[in-house]
């Protein structure tokens, strides 16, 4: 009986090592969680940043800006990413903005309408607004998409165009950039936001209030939709987080984020 | 262990039996106890946040705002049954139709290439349901029925599909323990196949296949992934097929990820509903199943 607690004592303690060791391992790692808006170009940065730092591995996870804020606070992550702003009781977290977005309206290639107003905008998210034809387009109904309550991209469009006002629950809802870019891409009567990085040629970016959705617009202040990037830590981040997010802010870490599309943060628009 | 060897076989043959009895107790045991503490911790996150907010405004409200702390499961709840009713009218007539040919029109070899491919249907994952459903189907019905195709149709028939194998194989089950005696007995009287189907075993069998339409009810209700990627996800009651739909598990699936505080305890809260709604379906197979094998002896 006594050697067979033993046995059971004994796997007990290797197991609880094998996972102890695999933890200790971790700790050398530098681990990015959060919003899935900022994860592909966090996982442009750390892909450049491993190869000029070799031994320093990088893992960036996605999860969505909460749950990053959420895995930050509690230790799981040294560097949580989040598209939105810090809620009250989230405001012990260190931020620092790393760049910004611009938010891009986009519909189907086919579909003649090319310009609106905020308003205009507004109205068709919040569903007044149902058909295309009063846009200047096929006399057709509106397929509105928009992305899930909590989500950042969402948080930034209620804030920069719907303010107040509700977007209208009858609206498609999906979960990433990319199925809100994919409806869009196969639906020639549908309009939905994704983050301007994200555009490509499946789908075209509205031009609003006059200013097309483009970096030069952003820059000059004339394109209004525009969200920092920001990334999160526990106090001062310090050690691999710090070398991590000054290589991030580097001219080198920056030219990174032209290129996929972001706008730097040294040119950003002051608010 | 070694001075057993040495000692008395006997006893060490004793020891074993003992030994594997605990560790297959403890096993048995913990797939149990996963059970109670996922229903533990699923409760105590989503129960407080019910009565929070009152019960009937819970289930009852029809807006679904949860960033603005206003959480009415309402279109969650009626798009689950609108979703899981549009299933059972494409996948019932199909499944039944499938067993009762498979089982008293069809000859053996028939028989024996057609249901291991039903069955195989089973194991497609729920992602390329769902993928083939935004693929063909959604674009089909969009440009044929109007709306946005994302809609409670084509979620419909894509769980549809996805319930047949559950249906015809309990379904034919069911009919192929029916003694041969009841077709015998049929027959002599002078009643053609159909009507011996129609009149005989298809009553005969009548509780097997109501379980398989329950089991089914219960696979389409839970289905999260291809329903996220094919019903469009709008938190309102859907006004026609066409319209798009937002079932409770897809609720807890698209917005877990950026859900924080009580957000999150909804969240739970929708599955505290989901795990009622489905424990009170799989206790209706339970004892409908129970019957049909009463019935049989």
């Amino acid at each position: 009986m006594i050697r067979k607690w033993l046995v059971l004592t004994a796997v007990l303690v290797a197991a609880g090592a094998a996972t102890g060791c695999r933890g200790a391992r971790s700790r050398s790692e530098l681990t990015v969680a959060g919003s899935t808006s900022i994860q592909p170009f966090a996982d442009k940065w750390a892909e450049v940043f491993m190869e000029k730092r070799p031994g320093l591995g990088v893992n960036v996870q996605g999860g969505g800006s909460s749950a990053g804020i959420q895995a930050c606070k509690s230790g799981a992550c040294q560097i949580g990413m989040t598209s939105r702003d810090l809620k009250p009781d989230e405001q012990d977290l260190h931020e620092i903005v790393v760049a910004h977005d611009g938010l891009a309206v986009i519909v189907h290639p086919e579909n003649p309408v090319r310009a609106a107003t905020l308003p205009q905008i507004k109205e068709i998210f919040s569903g007044d607004l149902r058909n295309w034809g009063p846009l200047g387009g096929a006399d057709r109904a509106i397929t509105v998409v928009t992305r899930e309550e909590g989500s950042g991209t969402r948080g930034a469009f209620q804030e920069l165009v719907m303010g107040r006002t509700r977007i209208f629950k009858g609206a498609i809802t999906q979960d990433s950039n990319g199925t809100v870019r994919e409806i869009v891409a196969h639906d020639p009567y549908a309009v939905g936001f994704i983050s301007l990085g994200l555009v490509n040629e499946q789908v075209v970016a509205l031009e609003l209030d006059g200013a097309a959705a483009s970096e030069r617009n952003i820059e000059n202040g004339r394109y209004k939709l525009v969200r920092p990037f920001m990334f999160v830590s526990r106090g001062e981040p310090t050690g691999q987080a710090l070398e991590f997010i000054e290589f991030v802010l580097s001219d080198e870490g920056q030219a990174l984020v032209k290129v996929e599309g972001l706008i730097p943060i040294k040119r950003g628009p002051s608010k | 262990m070694k001075s057993d060897m040495k000692g008395r076989g006997r006893n060490k043959l004793e020891r074993t039996d003992r030994l594997v009895r605990l560790s297959l107790l403890v096993v048995a045991f913990s797939a149990v106890s996963t059970l109670a503490v996922i229903t533990i911790f699923m409760f105590e996150q989503g129960a407080p946040i019910m009565f929070k907010y009152g019960l009937r405004s819970f289930l009852a409200g029809s807006d679904w705002y949860p960033t603005e702390k206003i959480f009415g499961l309402w279109p969650m709840i009626v798009g689950s049954l609108y979703v899981t009713l549009g299933a059972m009218v494409i996948g019932v007539p199909f499944g039944l139709a499938c067993a009762v040919v498979l089982t008293e029109f069809s000859s053996r070899p028939v028989r024996r290439v057609i249901k291991p491919v039903i069955e195989l249907l089973a194991g497609i994952p729920s992602v390329v349901y769902g993928f083939i459903g935004v693929v063909i189907l959604v674009p089909f019905i969009r440009e044929n029925l109007g709306g946005p195709g994302l809609s409670v149709l084509a979620a419909s028939i894509i769980l549809g599909i996805m319930i047949l194998p559950t249906i015809i194989s309990i379904s034919v089950d069911s009919i192929q323990a029916i003694p041969l005696s009841y077709r015998e007995g049929s027959v002599a009287l002078g009643a053609t196949k159909w009507q011996t189907v129609k009149m005989v075993l298809l009553p005969a069998a009548r509780s097997g296949i109501i379980a398989s339409v329950i089991l089914g009810m219960g696979r389409a209700i839970g289905e999260t992934m291809a329903v996220i990627m094919i019903a469009g996800n709008a938190a309102s009651v859907p006004r026609s097929v066409l319209d798009p739909v937002r079932t409770l598990t897809s609720n807890i699936a698209l917005e877990m990820g950026y859900a924080s505080g009580e957000h999150r305890q909804a969240l739970f809260a929708t599955g505290v509903i989901l795990f009622i709604i489905i424990m009170i379906l799989n206790t209706v197979a339970n004892v409908t199943s129970s019957r049909m094998k009463g019935s049989k002896g």
